[in-house]
């Protein structure tokens, strides 16, 4: 949750008196919220952590990292579904067992 | 050289580590904060291609790890009110408070839900004007400032239903905590390169000189943290001790001014506990008075809790690079990612998690035995 990811903006729009854009991570596309990085264009490459653009970044950078992200299971993490995860991680052990009682 | 291969460009890995070897004449003990950073060194194996005289201590830096049990309680109390939708991310989920966590709190009827990012439960709380809406607020100097966006335009549109549960965490007092701690070994610091992207590296100078300790801005990706480590060790060994930025493409030496700005409008310094290592004081954020109303803690009355950890996890010691996780004794025994007792193996950053993952093959036979799951 740490990790911010790298991505692309496809494209930008005034909501709610907020500048927000679509932005692509390696084919998850989610809203992105503008006020921190404004001047950021269409095509342009950010990190990106929780739908907040902190920074730009080259695109020759950004292509590395979200490889390394995808190798390291960490895009399936920020953008997968967390219920189905946290349901595998508790597997079929009743409830009761978990520990720190 | 087990894994080098599997770098991005494996020539220049080599030449980053020839470098390294070349260059080190003496022990080293070098801390990586961010747990990204922890996750990367242990999937690559950088820590075995290192020279020995070199070793990566794994530092406090996954926001998961350091949230205090008695946040999590309190999270807990809160998403068990019927009145209430609690907003999480999700790897919040399974992080052990005393006896539950969230997704249990969802089995009993709880209305727990995952968001992407806060400005989601924002949405929430206006498409459910009925209802409580509660998001929970960890998190380092890279999620502080879309949670401080988030309770700034609570404010601004008049959203009468949110509150947030704030624990976020400061990293540079916790490098001055570790290296003020009379155990601590560190001798120079990979700082973590997203939190430096937003808060800049004004906050590190007075840190390096006055422990004398080399800081250096590091990046991710295995070369970023080879290169991170080969300027550290030329620092130690010519006797320096600067900041210096090995992370230029994504950190400016002013990180993000309007984020920081925000930052300060929104929340105030305030002293914080952090999990498994006690109170570190000013390392973390609250609301600011005039945002109070936005708070949850008071909202829900929810400030009485107090926990104690549980001995049997010692997650602190891993945290502050004092014990490795696989030198715990309930490290793949009584403690898996299926039965966590601690958050460092819940989280994706968590170095237990890391081990666990990528390490299990260097358990003993038997340990490791009993840690293959029974399916
Ligand atoms: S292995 Fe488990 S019990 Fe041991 S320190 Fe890590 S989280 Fe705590």
């Amino acid at each position: 949750m740490c990790l911010a990811v790298p991505g692309r903006v496809l494209d930008i729009e005034e909501r709610d008196g907020t500048r927000m854009a679509t932005v692509d991570f390696g084919g998850v596309v989610k809203e992105v919220c503008l006020e921190y990085l404004p001047d950021l264009q269409v095509g342009e490459y950010a990190i990106v952590h929780v739908g907040f653009a902190l920074q730009r970044l080259d695109e020759e950078s950004a292509r590395q990292t979200l490889e390394l992200f995808a190798e390291l299971g960490l895009l399936q993490e920020e953008f997968g579904d967390p219920w189905e995860t946290a349901a595998e991680a508790a597997g079929s052990e009743p409830v009761e067992e978990v520990g720190n009682k | 050289m087990k894994y080098i291969d599997e770098f991005q460009d494996p020539e220049l890995a080599r030449r980053l580590l020839d470098d390294i070897h070349a260059t080190v004449t003496r022990p080293w003990a070098l801390m990586e904060v961010c747990g990204g950073q922890t996750h990367s060194i242990i999937r690559h194996g950088i820590d075995q291609l290192l020279p020995e005289k070199v070793e990566l201590i794994h530092g406090p830096g996954c926001p998961v790890c350091v949230t205090p049990l008695e946040v999590i309680d309190k999270a807990l109390e809160i998403a068990s009110r019927p009145e209430v939708i609690f907003c999480s991310f999700g790897d919040m989920l399974r992080v052990p408070g005393t006896g539950r966590d969230l997704f249990q709190v969802r089995g009993e009827g709880g209305d727990v839900r995952v968001v992407y990012s806060p400005l989601d439960a924002l949405r929430i709380a206006q498409q459910n004007p009925d209802r409580e809406v509660v998001f929970f607020g960890i998190g380092f100097e890279t999620t502080a400032p879309p949670n401080a966006m988030t309770v700034h335009q609570a404010r601004k549109l008049g959203i009468p239903n949110f509150s947030m549960l704030v624990s976020h965490v400061r990293v540079p007092p916790a490098i001055e905590a570790i290296m003020s701690s009379p155990s601590c070994r560190v001798q120079g610091f990979l700082a973590a390169g997203h939190v430096c992207s937003v808060m800049g590296m004004g906050e590190y100078p007075e840190l390096a000189e006055r422990f004398r300790v080399p800081i250096v801005v590091t990046g991710f990706e295995p070369l970023d943290i080879l290169e991170g480590v080969r300027r550290t060790v030329q620092q130690l060994e010519r006797g320096e001790h600067t900041v210096d930025n090995a992370y230029a493409r994504a950190v400016r030496a002013e990180g993000n001014p309007a984020a920081r700005a925000m930052l300060e409008d929104v929340f105030e310094v305030t002293d914080r506990a952090w999990r498994g290592i006690g109170v570190i004081p000013q390392s973390g954020w609250r609301l600011a008075p005039k945002y109070r109303a936005y708070d949850a803690e008071h909202r829900f009355s929810v400030e009485g809790i107090r926990t104690q950890e549980p001995a049997e996890c010692r997650s602190g010691e891993v945290l502050q690079g004092l014990l490795k996780p696989h030198e715990c004794e309930a490290f793949g025994t009584l403690c898996t990612p299926r039965t966590p007792l601690g958050a460092t193996m819940v989280s994706s950053e968590g170095a237990c998690a890391a081990y666990y993952l990528y390490r299990r093959l260097d358990m003993p036979a038997t340990k490791a035995q009993e840690a293959t799951p029974v399916v």
